[in-house]
């Protein structure tokens, strides 16, 4: 379970930033991003797809969360 | 020699690497890339940030470098102790050319080696008590030091010593910041861990210091200049750049800094990041702690200086967005001039690159603004996000190579043939021997600043000197020239 970095780039785009691995990726779809639900399982511009627990409001960003990796890839 | 097609390179990168084993073959092949502008993302083309093959001569650093050397040494008024063995500091000392103001010996102490001098007695019993014993000398003969930091050598984490217990007495009783640093030579696979684990030392042991205390005076238009080492003066010539736009630089990081400037950043408004390499651990870390935003800039030559000041510009109100508008008009005059009487001089030429954190990427519109082309550039101790950074910049088809070894960067060179390397003193005399122009691109040569305006005349005018100096056409026997060969048959004749 890495801790992960999530901040904004200029463009808007989220970053998902593991401090451990020095590793930056896009991430390209979030399954809930709501006002009222957010995360759920993301998909990272390298394919990798990881799970944050899902949350009734998004979090502020910038924001340091858990992430579980989801394998079966 | 013209471009090479894609299909060449990948033969000349084919053929560089048949000499090795099949094993080291296939892993250096993933570190060796064409570059092609169109991909996004550098994981699909290059590996970068592994470990080194055993057996090739890898041109790379060890996290002490990464944290003594680079992030940690340039801060002026601390005492930086190269724990363990004299060598590690001695030799490095004083090389890396960062200037700072001050007076040697009583208020700053740049250039000073301190070490503890390991020997075999303190290999077997601990060198705790020495490092404490050394700790009171210093502040005796020193005392106008402000901090000091306790930078790891490679044995201290082998023989288990607890440095931080020993800083955390010693705090108490000087009432100094003493910082632990735990960047063994060993860890991680080049200097780029021991940049992360200095950043790390800061964010745990300094940069809260002052949270809660509001006694600096802010203003909407304080910045921190981050990444920026002031080699032959560089943080200097860019930061007359930003006050002259009407920002206020509080601190800078590290390069004729001060652990002051370092304490006070958590209050500025932007962190602008020269050296992303380096110092993006402790950027991300204050935009989630203290919300301060960061972005990257680019101080080398006019093209790029513009761009970067109207970024950073946009994130102020107007004031600043005239200000850097200013400022790039105010010297239009200049770096036109250089580019008038240095382009003609230099126009077509191609160079490769093989640095460290920033510059393989960074410095390439300096030469394109001098009419130059990069055909070839590499990282010692990238990692992915960098190459994500430097596909854009350089052009398609051209060569990228990680962590290159001697012997590879040697071949590329004699087929590649280009009209200017620049890199490391490592590799600065095999290729002048080779008869290659030269310019050692991590401390200027002896010369700079290269950033800012007044820094693109000195770099347009050291590169001019280096590739037009006269000498290059003296370094084969006049026997050996071809001009030579045919008199000589005529003369016979
Ligand atoms: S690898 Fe270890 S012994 Fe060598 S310079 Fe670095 S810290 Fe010193």
């Amino acid at each position: 379970m890495p801790s992960v970095m999530l901040r904004k780039r200029e463009d808007g785009k989220l970053l998902f930033y593991v401090p451990k691995k020095d590793l930056e990726e896009t991430i390209e779809s979030i399954e809930f991003d709501s006002p009222d639900k957010w995360g759920g399982e993301v998909v990272l511009g390298d394919g990798s797809r990881y799970f944050f627990e899902v949350l009734d409001t998004p979090p502020p960003i910038p924001i340091t969360l858990q992430a579980k990796r989801v394998s079966g890839e | 020699m013209a471009a090479l097609t894609r299909e060449e390179t990948e033969a000349l990168i084919q053929e560089v690497l048949e000499i090795y084993p099949e094993k080291a073959q296939k892993d250096r092949a993933k570190h060796l890339a064409i570059n092609d502008q169109s991909l996004e993302k550098a994981n699909k083309c290059i590996t970068s940030n592994r470990k080194s093959l055993p057996g090739v001569m890898t041109i790379r650093g060890c996290a002490y470098a990464g944290s003594k050397g680079v992030v940690w040494g340039p801060i002026k008024d601390m005492i930086h102790i190269s724990h363990g063995p004299v060598g590690c500091g001695q030799y490095s000392r004083a090389g890396r050319r960062n200037y700072y103001v001050g007076t040697t010996g009583v208020n700053t102490f740049g250039t000073m080696n301190f070490t503890s001098d390991f020997t075999e007695k303190d290999i077997v019993f601990g060198g705790d008590k020495k490092l404490a014993k050394l700790i009171d000398e210093i502040e005796v003969l020193f005392p106008l030091n402000k901090g000091i930091s306790i930078q790891s050598e490679c044995p201290i984490g082998l023989i288990g010593d607890d440095i931080e217990a020993v800083s955390k007495v010693k705090t108490k009783e000087h009432g100094k910041t003493i910082v632990p640093v735990r960047c063994e030579g060993f860890r991680g696979v080049s200097q780029s861990l021991g940049h992360h684990i200095a950043n790390d030392a800061i964010r745990d042991w300094v940069l809260e210091k002052r949270d809660g205390d509001d006694s600096f005076q802010t203003t909407p238009y304080d910045v921190a200049v981050i990444g920026d080492y002031n080699i032959g003066g560089d943080a200097w010539a860019s930061r007359t750049l930003l006050e002259e736009m009407g920002l206020r630089v509080v601190a800078q990081w590290s390069g004729d800094g001060t652990i002051a400037e370092i304490e006070n950043t958590p209050k500025v408004k932007l962190n602008l990041i020269h050296c992303y390499r380096s110092m993006n651990y402790i950027a991300r870390h204050m935009e989630e702690k203290y919300s301060i935003p960061w972005i990257e800039y680019n101080f080398f030559g006019p093209t790029k200086i513009a761009e970067s000041l109207r970024r950073i510009a946009s994130y102020f109100d107007d004031n600043i967005k005239e200000g850097a508008e200013r400022v790039i008009k105010r010297y239009e005059a200049e770096f036109t001039a250089v580019i008038e009487k240095y382009k003609p001089r230099l126009q077509g030429k191609k160079v490769m690159l093989y640095i460290g954190g920033l510059r393989p990427r960074h410095v390439i519109g300096a030469y394109e603004d001098l009419g130059m082309e990069v055909v070839g550039t590499g990282y010692e101790f990238a990692h992915n996000d960098d190459y994500d950074r430097t596909i854009k910049e350089m052009g398609n088809a051209t060569l990228l190579y990680d962590d290159v070894t001697g012997y590879e960067f040697e071949e590329f060179v004699k087929k590649i043939k280009p009209d200017l390397i620049g890199s490391g003193v490592k590799e600065k005399y095999i290729f002048q021997k080779m008869g290659v122009p030269f310019r050692q691109m991590h401390s200027w040569d002896y010369s700079g600043p290269y950033h800012g305006y007044d820094g693109f005349a000195i770099f347009a005018r050291d590169m001019d000197m280096t590739l037009n100096n006269p000498c290059w056409k003296n370094i084969r026997a006049p026997w050996k020239t071809q001009d030579a060969g045919d008199e000589a048959v005529k003369a016979v004749a």
